[in-house]
């Protein structure tokens, strides 16, 4: 049974021509939504990476939350379409990882449906809670080894000067001359 | 380019059994471009293992890096001087890549995690397709540069088999397009379609991968050697 006491974390990434606006209104007309949801304010959910989702959940969320422009009214036309293709292909990756794909979900809300966000963030909210902590351990980032060695770099900068003596040969002001 | 395509987390999962730590190895050229190994699915991919083998039980530290090349030895040698801390490698390169980074590192596991498909090109967004078979003994000449090895499920050399539908589609698979009907219709088009009619010896497939592994050799890029009487 799961604790009645456990807050999840929820991180939703929200377009900001609508789903953000939304969230807004919502606050300013004084329609509640938990406070454990919070907003990561994106230009579209277009602009959602597939790494971006699963890193919120590797670094802690227990829920993650793509909120984008009604479908066929996205600013950038298909923004929230490509959004939508990419949260079903985490959403199957979440299942092979063992996490459930409930934990991830994607609404689509206008700018006027301030009422509508809050009801879909409370309801969002409450399925997180039934399916309990994800049961990751938080452990501290794995290392980025850099692209580039600072040997490539060396031969890069070994061409370089190659390339400069070329240049220098066949400097004009030393066309005509005798090369000593 | 080399087509490849992700194995299955549950796969990968398996081969990462009793590793304590991994480092994670992309490539930036064929597989990055289709997709499939490239920077963006290592971190992916590392993500999601990470959190698989911590469900599992059996958390396993992943580290990432990406290299240009990873079938070519100098563009991987560097990695040499870091393994000593690693129990696996895991490289998201072509089969090739796999073995370049074995080859390189004889003291080191490697590990797939990638299935190599086949030598394609993209035919659409998010989609590839089979262009060549690398037989070794390249026909397009004579096809109007559509290869009927590749592209015919039959690999038939003498024209469709006469399961091409009225659209021009494979009877093996619809969403084939018929090789020959499109061989046809293309040198047709360049009014070359009596190059049709020229009789062909068999095709030699002794250059095809029959013989075992293959090789080219070039002088003319080896190092040079001083022969006896040269001074």
């Amino acid at each position: 049974m799961p604790d009645t006491e456990f807050e999840p974390q929820i991180i939703a990434f929200c377009c900001m021509h609508c789903a953000y606006a939304a969230a807004d209104l919502a606050g300013s007309s004084r329609h509640e939504y938990p406070v454990s949801l919070k907003i990561v304010a994106l230009p579209c959910t277009g602009r959602t990476d597939m790494g971006h989702i699963l890193k919120t959940f590797e670094d802690g969320a227990d829920g993650v939350l793509v909120a984008g422009c009604l479908t066929g009214r996205c600013h950038y036309q298909s923004g929230n379409l490509y959004a939508k293709q990419r949260v079903e292909y985490v959403g199957d990756l979440l299942e092979q990882i063992g996490l459930q794909h409930e934990r991830l979900r994607m609404i689509n809300v206008s700018a006027g449906m301030g009422a509508r966000f809050a009801e879909l963030a409370s309801e969002f909210t409450e399925t997180i809670k039934l399916l309990g902590p994800t049961g990751l351990t938080k452990k501290p980032r794995s290392k980025e080894i850099p692209l580039a060695p600072e040997k490539s770099t060396k031969l890069m900068q070994s061409t370089l000067a190659k390339n400069e003596q070329i240049i220098h040969w066949v400097d004009p002001k030393s066309i005509g001359k005798s090369v000593a | 380019m080399i087509v490849a395509d992700q194995k299955p987390i549950e796969d990968i999962k398996q081969m990462l059994r009793g590793k304590r730590k991994v480092l994670a190895v992309g490539c930036g050229t064929c597989v990055a471009v289709c997709f499939a190994g490239g920077k963006r699915e290592v971190g992916l991919l590392c993500s999601a293992l990470r959190m698989a083998t911590d469900l599992a039980g059996e958390p396993v530290e992943i580290d990432e890096t990406v290299v240009q090349r990873e079938c070519e030895q100098e563009y991987i040698e560097h990695l040499g001087e870091r393994l000593d801390e690693y129990d696996a490698i895991l490289s998201l390169g072509c089969g090739v890549g796999v073995q370049s980074l074995a080859d390189s590192f004889p003291n080191t596991r490697v590990l797939p995690a990638l299935n190599t498909k086949f030598m394609g090109a993209p035919s659409g967004q998010g989609v590839w397709e089979e262009r060549c078979q690398g037989c070794g003994n390249c026909l397009l000449e004579y096809t109007g540069g559509i290869c009927p090895i590749s592209r015919c499920p039959k690999q038939l050399m003498n024209g469709p088999c006469g399961g091409t539908d009225q659209g021009g589609r494979c009877e093996v698979d619809p969403e084939i397009p018929c090789a020959w009907y499109n061989i046809w219709a293309r040198m047709d088009n360049l009014n070359i379609q009596d190059e049709l009619m020229e009789i062909h010896p068999p095709k030699d497939w002794s250059t095809s991968r029959d013989g075992g592994m293959r090789r080219i050799v070039r002088k003319d890029l080896q190092k040079p050697e001083l022969d006896e009487g040269d001074s």
